[in-house]
């Protein structure tokens, strides 16, 4: 008896392995999967990235034509479990990845797709190192040095301060590559950089970095930094009653919705970001008020990279003409071609284009906030 | 200028010195006693900070009533913790209860992200005052600043006070010298013992809140850094001396502001653990260690 149900189990085993491999992505849907960090410290732009592509995803599916289906997957933003994450939507028989949302794990799926030969499309994941010798991902975000020359640029541009401070994460690469490319701009630029700090991810006290800064008589610091150690430094300033202008990046994105901030301390920061939510376009109005019925609070940059992500995927998908039939080897080759051709208007950026290397090309904007909210710039 | 930036670092350092030294009482305590490093104890700390948290930001209670409710918790988990994780391993290696301790931490850590996930929380300070001004606000001493150097003496003048004049003190102190004479002359070890991490953990949540009050980031793994600086801080004053592990914190939270401002702020770290190194080369048993001829 002991016997036959061994056989039978093995039997069984076996037959699923050969199954698997004959279930063919023809059920009527493109089948996206989304790979971000829905939990874990970076969960704030997982979860907004997640909520952008579902509104856009309802959005289409309510007009009829072709079909999505939206797979997201949670990568804890760790590239092992991405990878995990990637091999399970795989054997889900997804057609297109959407992700990943941040930059080391997107670096770590981005070698398996480029194996496989599976698209990917990043909403946010802005390191150089996620596009660089792969034809197959493209970013819908500025990639780094982008962001650093840009946001250099735009200081020198509209005269906000004569002497800047840079405070950067020295053990992370995003911040890293923002502070080189604005250092390299900003000896073009008419200010001057009076103190550049450093802290790693284990750091808590910044009295060292804010005061440097404020020594050396700074009227801006710039922070390419994330939230988390941002909230801590304009705590710092604030205790030190150092008022002068922050000005960070995306990665900034996502501090006032930090459970227990006090959001009076960000007043006044600036972010350059390709996203407001009081842009006043019709279609960035709506996606607006879609995602505040749906969830409750105020879409960010990372759910309008999102939005838009779904929005390129299928508009591209339709004029290369590919079908929801499409194998996934015959979506990323189609539209490997397709990109560099393309020009989307989206709400993240009107028109947006992309070069071979799947470098996105649009114009940055910088927000303010103020009580507590964005306002464009 | 000069002097008043120096002066600034100074107070700087000596307050994050003095996180570091309350946070080292407790390791210090707990090796003194129990002669084990309860590398869980960084973890009590995150855990006591986010009970305060909670508190002040879920149910709305005063800051005072969070301190209160974060030393209870944390001294019912320190004492739970003894009880279920060390104690069936008192007489086990040293090695293994390393081990347990170490995974304890893990088991902490992974509990708070479960409970409170691993978002970052902005920790609302729990002192409101005025800050002090001097040289006509050049130089800002914060309410937080105040507060914590001044808990850290009188934690130590408290905690000497009681190794010294109480029965409960005196217990400890035998314990910590003959644990097998202590039994033979009538205390109970294993209550002492567990009277110890009662008053570590206790001390473990007045540090999480007062770090986390100047700090405010607070998230699953807020106590692993401070943890190990405190750790670091126990042991160059001497690991086992309460006076030690009070000047070892200071003089750690001096020299990694110090390092930071006036050499690297890339090397600050690493200046404070090139410092432990040499130290214990030239004095192993710390700055206020005694030389004992350990079994271990």
């Amino acid at each position: 008896m002991k016997k036959m149900t061994k056989f039978v189990s093995i039997a069984l085993a076996m037959m699923l392995v050969l199954s698997m491999g004959s279930v063919a992505a023809a059920e009527g849907a493109l089948k996206i999967g989304f790979i971000g960090p829905l939990t874990g410290a970076a969960a704030v732009y997982g979860t907004s990235a997640m909520q952008g592509g579902q509104i856009a995803v309802d959005e289409i599916n309510a007009l009829g034509g072709l079909q999505i289906e939206f797979l997201p997957q949670d990568d804890e933003h760790a590239p092992d479990k991405s990878v995990n994450a990637y091999e399970y939507l795989m054997d889900q028989n997804v057609q297109v990845i959407v992700g990943c949302v941040t930059s080391s794990p997107c670096v770590a799926v981005a070698d398996y797709a480029y194996e496989d030969r599976v698209f990917m499309l990043t909403p946010s994941a802005s390191s150089t190192a996620v596009t660089e010798g792969r034809d197959n991902v493209y970013q819908v975000c500025f990639s780094d040095p982008a962001q650093g020359a840009a946001s250099a640029q735009y200081i020198g541009m509209n005269g906000l301060a004569t002497k800047v401070a840079v405070i950067y994460n020295n053990a992370d690469a995003y911040s890293t590559g923002i502070y080189q490319t604005f250092m390299a701009e900003a000896a073009n630029q008419p200010f001057e950089v009076v103190s550049e700090t450093t802290f790693t991810d284990d750091t808590t006290d910044f009295s060292v970095q804010v005061a440097a800064a404020k020594d050396a008589g700074a009227e801006l610091i710039f922070l390419p930094i994330y939230y988390t150690p941002a909230s801590m430094i304009l705590k710092q300033a604030a205790s030190m009653e150092y008022n002068c202008q922050f000005f960070g990046v995306d990665g900034m994105d996502g501090i006032l919705t930090m459970e227990g901030f006090d959001t009076s301390l960000a007043e006044g920061v600036m972010l350059l970001t390709p996203f407001s939510a009081d842009a006043e376009d019709e279609r960035s109005a709506n996606f607006v008020a879609a995602y505040q019925a749906a969830y409750n609070e105020t879409p960010t940059q990372f759910a309008a990279d999102t939005y838009d992500c779904i929005y390129i995927v299928y508009e591209a998908m339709q004029a290369a003409g590919l079908t929801a039939d499409s194998s996934y080897e015959e979506v990323c080759e189609a539209l490997i071609a397709f990109m560099p051709t393309y020009s989307y208007n989206g709400i993240t950026g009107s028109p947006m284009t992309w070069n071979e290397k799947g470098e996105v090309s649009k114009t940055p904007m910088a927000v303010v906030i103020e009580n507590g909210v964005y306002v464009g710039k | 200028m000069i002097r008043v930036s120096f002066l600034s670092n100074l107070i700087n350092g000596i307050s994050l010195g003095s996180v570091y030294a309350i946070i080292a009482l407790g390791y210090t305590m707990v090796y003194g006693i129990a002669k084990m490093l309860n590398f869980a104890h960084g973890d009590v700390i995150m855990i006591g900070a986010y009970i305060s948290f909670c508190v002040t930001h879920y149910l709305g209670l005063p800051a005072w009533v969070s301190v209160l409710a974060s030393m209870l918790v944390c001294t019912l988990l320190g004492m739970t913790i003894e009880r279920l994780a060390y104690k069936p391993l008192r007489s086990a290696p040293s090695l293994a209860v390393l081990i347990t301790a170490i995974g304890m931490s893990y088991f902490l850590q992974n509990i708070a992200q479960l409970i409170w996930g691993a978002n970052p929380k902005s920790f609302n300070s729990v002192v409101e005052m005025e800050p002090l001004r001097l040289f006509g606000g050049q130089l800002i001493i914060t309410d937080e600043a105040l507060v914590t150097v001044l808990s850290c003496v009188v934690i130590m003048i408290c905690l000497t006070l009681f190794t010294e004049k109480t029965k409960m003190g005196k217990a400890m102190r035998a314990v910590s010298e003959d644990k097998g004479a202590a039994q033979l002359m009538g205390i109970n070890v294993n209550m002492t013992i567990s009277v110890t991490f009662a008053i570590g953990s206790a001390l473990a949540a007045i540090a999480g809140v007062l770090l986390c009050s100047t700090y405010p980031a607070l998230m699953p793994t807020t106590g692993s850094m401070p943890g190990i600086k405190a750790f670091t801080a126990a042991v160059f004053g001497g690991i086992g001396s309460i006076p030690g592990a009070m000047l070892g914190g200071i003089l750690l939270g001096i020299i990694e502001i110090f390092g930071k401002s006036y050499i690297s702020t890339e090397l600050g770290d690493a200046i404070v653990f090139a410092i432990l190194i040499i130290l214990l080369l030239v004095k192993p048993t710390g700055l206020l260690g005694k030389k004992i001829n350990e079994k271990v």
